[in-house]
């Protein structure tokens, strides 16, 4: 059963790979990268990864593919000229692909497992820990400078997006809290006494 | 346990908390004029970190498991880069605030690639060591866009952005075909797989992978194909920051992944820097014969300068490594002098870059010319500057590596490349008559100059101490 799992995994995760690059509408190509994720989720499900395949439906199908889908539809990018554009280059990227896959082919070709790396596949983690509790364990403790250099890289990416595109209008009208509650009704308001069918 | 480690990286944390709290007081405060004062703040802060480190640290200290590597080794490059990046900070403030760029983010910024950079030298984990590279690059993608209005810095930043995401890729292909072939990510066990004669086929394409990576960042050819129009795009003062700071650092790293994970195996990879130095010396050397704007053309000049370094690390000894930290310590002074020049090159108050607008620069400015003849003499290896000192060092440990083809080659590059330095000596001193640039001469700048220039005669006494200190750290990351 699970070895017909992973072959339905597998093979629909390679189909929605090929699919993303080939197929000739953008949002098709959007929709079959979801495909993709959605696939090697169901892979780390099979491993017994099952907070990585969450993660993976949340963050990449839930959050950055609706961007992705946001930012196709909103681009006026004419994708047809783009790729008569990549037409040109096609035989010498064949060629470079080629020769990267055979270099690939040889460096696996003599693929040998590093001592010990058996055992470790067959039991990732111990048992007494979840996988969350077992992930969550190696980020804070192993890897804790790691963790915050991430969070600083984050950092460093909001306060680039913000440097960027935010523009101060000076004809926009902001509230100004402050100044609100510090109105004075005697200075703000003048009352009138207007007579009953005169108007001002 | 945390608390010794924490000890270890202090200088970084201190600079990274300090970029965050000067964050939240320029937000909560007026934030436009906050920026020249972060600005010498930030370079302030640097400076007492360099000396900090330079005076204090010692020994090997690891930190996080064999993450973080405090040695002699990292401390020399982190002085380097801590300095220079305090020196173009400064030098910088006066051409953004006038010209309105000076947000407060800018020395934020800079300090938070400087954390980046640190780490990227005390490297001692594939993962660490992406991580320092991130943090640094992000944030110079960042700066180098930082002119919203001008085409060309939106041009160099998404240019730069989307090329370093390529290398970025190729580098962690690497890494995980490393970690895939050795099984581990942290060099110290690397370095008991990648034996000499014993490395698999898998960890050699890792090998290769890695090394694209990096000489991206370093911009070695055939992976410089960014540097020219990034320098151009980027805001002057920028462009001097690239061509200090991140080059050391970049270099330091290098150096740490070379020798830390793959010391065992010096002669599996000598060779393919070999032929990256001298693509990048050769390129560098006749590409710029054709540039007639000073940022393309110390673009240029970069890359054959990272050639003259990578072969100090080609020749894969420590006397190799030795003189490429004092070769990029050299081309460090030698470019923030330099850029001091070209930050004073103005006319009608509007940066001026076409080289023809120096003529006959010297009637005008004798002292200033003086000292950028005595700079660009030393950039092209003129025997009594400081410069020649630098590539003597280089071409000497290819020589002793065995790699006599290399030095030569070399020798040949710095012939050529000597063309067009010495072309803008002819015009500053020969040209024909011209516009005059503007005589404005920040006293920041011309201190700088001056001081770059003078160190240039000067050091050729005793180098102030870097030879040393450079022999030092050589010894300690190689072994």
């Amino acid at each position: 059963m699970s070895v017909f799992a992973f072959y339905l995994f597998a093979i629909s995760a390679i189909t929605g790979g090929l699919f993303t690059v080939i197929s000739r509408q953008p949002v098709h190509s959007v929709l079959w990268l979801i495909l993709a994720f959605l696939s090697s989720a169901g892979l780390f499900v099979l491993l017994g990864a099952e907070f990585v395949a969450m993660l993976l439906v949340i963050v990449y199908v839930g959050a950055v593919m609706v961007l992705f889908l946001f930012v196709v539809m909103m681009l006026d990018v004419d994708f047809a000229e783009l790729k008569a554009e990549m037409a040109k280059f096609m035989p010498l990227a064949l060629l470079i692909g080629l020769v990267i896959l055979m270099q690939l082919v040889m460096a696996y070709g003599a693929w040998d497992s590093a001592h010990g790396a058996s055992e470790l596949l067959a039991n990732p983690i111990t048992t007494e820990h979840h996988n969350t509790e077992a992930l969550g364990l190696i980020l804070y403790d192993q890897y804790f400078l790691l963790f915050q250099l991430a969070g600083l890289i984050l950092l460093v990416a909001m306060i680039g997006a913000i440097v960027l595109t935010l523009r101060h209008r000076k004809d926009v009208k902001r509230q100004d809290i402050l100044g609100q509650m510090f109105r004075d009704p005697a200075e703000a308001m003048e009352l009138k006494d207007v007579k009953p069918g005169q108007g001002l | 346990m945390i608390q010794a480690d924490l000890n270890v990286i202090l200088p970084e944390l201190i600079l990274a908390v300090y970029a965050m709290i000067a964050l939240l007081l320029a937000v909560y405060s007026t934030k436009d004029k906050m920026g020249p004062l972060l600005v010498w703040s930030t370079a302030g802060l640097m400076a007492l970190l360099a000396l900090w480190i330079a005076g204090s640290g010692s020994g090997n200290n690891v930190a996080f498991g064999g993450m973080f590597v405090d040695d002699g080794f990292s401390r020399f490059a982190k002085v380097t880069i801590l300095l220079s990046a305090a020196a173009v900070l400064v030098m910088g403030q006066d051409y953004m605030a006038r010209r309105g760029m000076l947000q407060f983010e800018y020395p934020l910024l800079v300090s938070l690639s400087v954390v980046g950079m640190m780490m990227m030298v005390s490297a001692g984990d594939l993962m660490s060591l992406y991580m320092g590279l991130e943090l640094q690059s992000l944030a110079l993608y960042v700066v180098a866009s930082m002119r919203r209005d001008s085409v060309k810095s939106t041009e160099a930043g998404l240019k730069y952005f989307v090329l370093g995401a390529l290398s970025s890729g190729l580098l962690l292909y690497g890494a995980s075909l490393v970690y895939g072939f050795a099984g581990t990510t942290k060099f110290e066990g690397i370095i008991q797989v990648a034996q000499h004669g014993e490395v698999s086929v898998g960890l050699l394409f890792g090998i290769v992978f890695l090394i694209s990576g990096m000489a991206f960042k370093v911009s070695a050819v055939p992976f410089h194909m960014w540097t020219p129009d990034v320098y151009e795009g980027a805001p002057t003062p920028v462009t001097a920051f690239f061509a200090t700071a991140p080059k050391m650092a970049a270099m330091g790293l290098f150096a740490r992944v070379m020798h830390d994970a793959f010391g065992n195996a010096v002669s599996d990879w000598s060779q393919i820097i070999a032929l990256l130095s001298v693509a990048s010396m050769f390129l560098g050397a006749v590409a710029a014969i054709g540039q007639t704007n000073i940022k393309r053309l110390m673009a240029y000049s970069s890359i054959a300068h990272m050639g003259f370094a990578l072969m100090g690390l080609a020749a894969g000894t420590v006397f190799g490594v030795q003189a490429m930290l004092i070769y990029m310590a050299i081309y460090v002074t030698m470019n923030v002098g330099t850029f001091a020049f070209i930050l004073m090159m103005e006319k009608d108050g509007k940066p001026v870059t076409d080289i023809a607008s120096l003529n006959l620069y010297s009637r005008r400015e004798p002292g200033k010319a003086l000292a950028m003849l005595v700079l660009l003499f030393s950039l092209s290896g003129v025997p009594p500057m400081l410069g020649f000192f630098g590539k003597f060092y280089v071409l000497r440990a290819a020589y002793d590596a065995g790699l006599a083809w290399l030095a030569i080659a070399g020798v040949v590059a710095s012939v050529i490349g000597a063309f067009y330095y010495l072309r803008i000596v002819y015009y500053m001193y020969f040209g024909e008559e011209g516009d005059e640039l503007d005589r404005n001469s920040s006293p920041v700048l011309w201190g700088f100059l001056m001081a770059s220039a003078a160190v240039m005669v000067l050091g050729i006494i005793n180098m102030f101490g870097v030879e040393g200190a450079a022999a030092a750290a050589a010894a300690t990351l190689v072994n």
